[in-house]
């Protein structure tokens, strides 16, 4: 079988990564709705895990794919305490405006 | 062109497309549906680099289980309609001009770089089926995969614990 990267280049990969990176903090900057910066954040974290396997495909190297494994159970683990986070949140102000978040802003 | 490259062009469209309409769509459920898409086509990429274990991991974690955890949060909430107060409007070109910047910076700097790309050699060996995936974590990646289910079980504690209601005393 032919090496895809043959046809597609690693470049195409470096930019879409970048690309998607930016979409993320593009969204944490933008928006207001907790709910939706960590959804931006799941994008950036997307960004590199596509990025490590794109370079995992280039070495041919079984490493970058293992590390992705790792970044993915990190991945889950924080969305799973930060929505408890937000939960909690919700229930103390009832709402996850994170600019009604500045108690701790002296 | 090629028809992987096409294959390609459409996947990223679909993936920036999706991620930028995550951000700009007004009610959170819509935006997690295309997080989903987005998602997808970002298990396209893995499976066009044939990835396969991979592909098949990140649509059962993160199709399945993230979003599932961001629609019933949104929908606990009940969060599910459009009054979002937006961020004053110099917040918001500021957050686009560092958006244009940041690309084109960052693309600027992989550019000129000139990274030494490869001829993309072939070397013929399996490295990405389970077998070998398998081989590998269970040998030299044994610590952090059992450091792993240790973040895993911290973290179920940790929200179980966060979202528990407060006895009043």
């Amino acid at each position: 079988m032919d090496n895809v990267l043959n046809q597609i280049g690693i470049e195409n990969y470096i930019f879409l990564s970048v690309i998607l990176f930016c979409i993320g903090v593009f969204g944490v900057l933008y928006r207001r709705n907790a709910i939706i910066v960590f959804m931006s954040i799941e994008i950036m974290l997307n960004a590199v895990n596509l990025l490590f396997v794109a370079f995992s495909t280039y070495h041919q190297d079984a490493q970058g794919q293992v590390f992705v494994f790792f970044s993915m159970a990190v991945a889950a683990a924080e969305v799973a305490v930060g929505l408890a986070i937000l939960v909690s949140i919700f229930r103390n102000l009832g709402s996850i405006d994170i600019d009604n978040l500045k108690k701790l802003k002296g | 062109m090629s028809l992987t490259l096409i294959l390609f062009c459409i996947l990223a469209a679909v993936a920036v497309g999706s991620a930028f309409m995550t951000i700009f769509s007004k009610n959170p459920i819509h935006s997690a549906i295309y997080l989903v898409i987005c998602f997808f086509s970002i298990a396209g990429h893995y499976l066009l680099m044939n990835a396969q274990f991979l592909a098949l991991v990140h649509v059962i974690v993160y199709s399945g289980a993230i979003m599932i955890l961001f629609l019933f949060t949104v929908m606990l909430m009940n969060l599910n309609k459009e009054d979002e107060v937006h961020k004053p409007r110099i917040t918001r070109w500021a957050a686009v001009i560092f958006f244009v910047l940041m690309c084109i910076v960052l693309i600027a700097i992989f550019i000129q770089s000139k990274p030494i790309v490869g001829p993309y050699d072939l070397t013929g060996e399996d490295y990405q089926s389970i077998k070998v995936l398998g081989k590998v974590l269970l040998n030299e990646y044994m610590v952090p995969f059992e450091f792993a289910s240790v973040l895993l079980l911290v973290a179920m504690i940790g929200a179980v614990l966060l979202s528990k209601k407060e006895e009043k005393s």
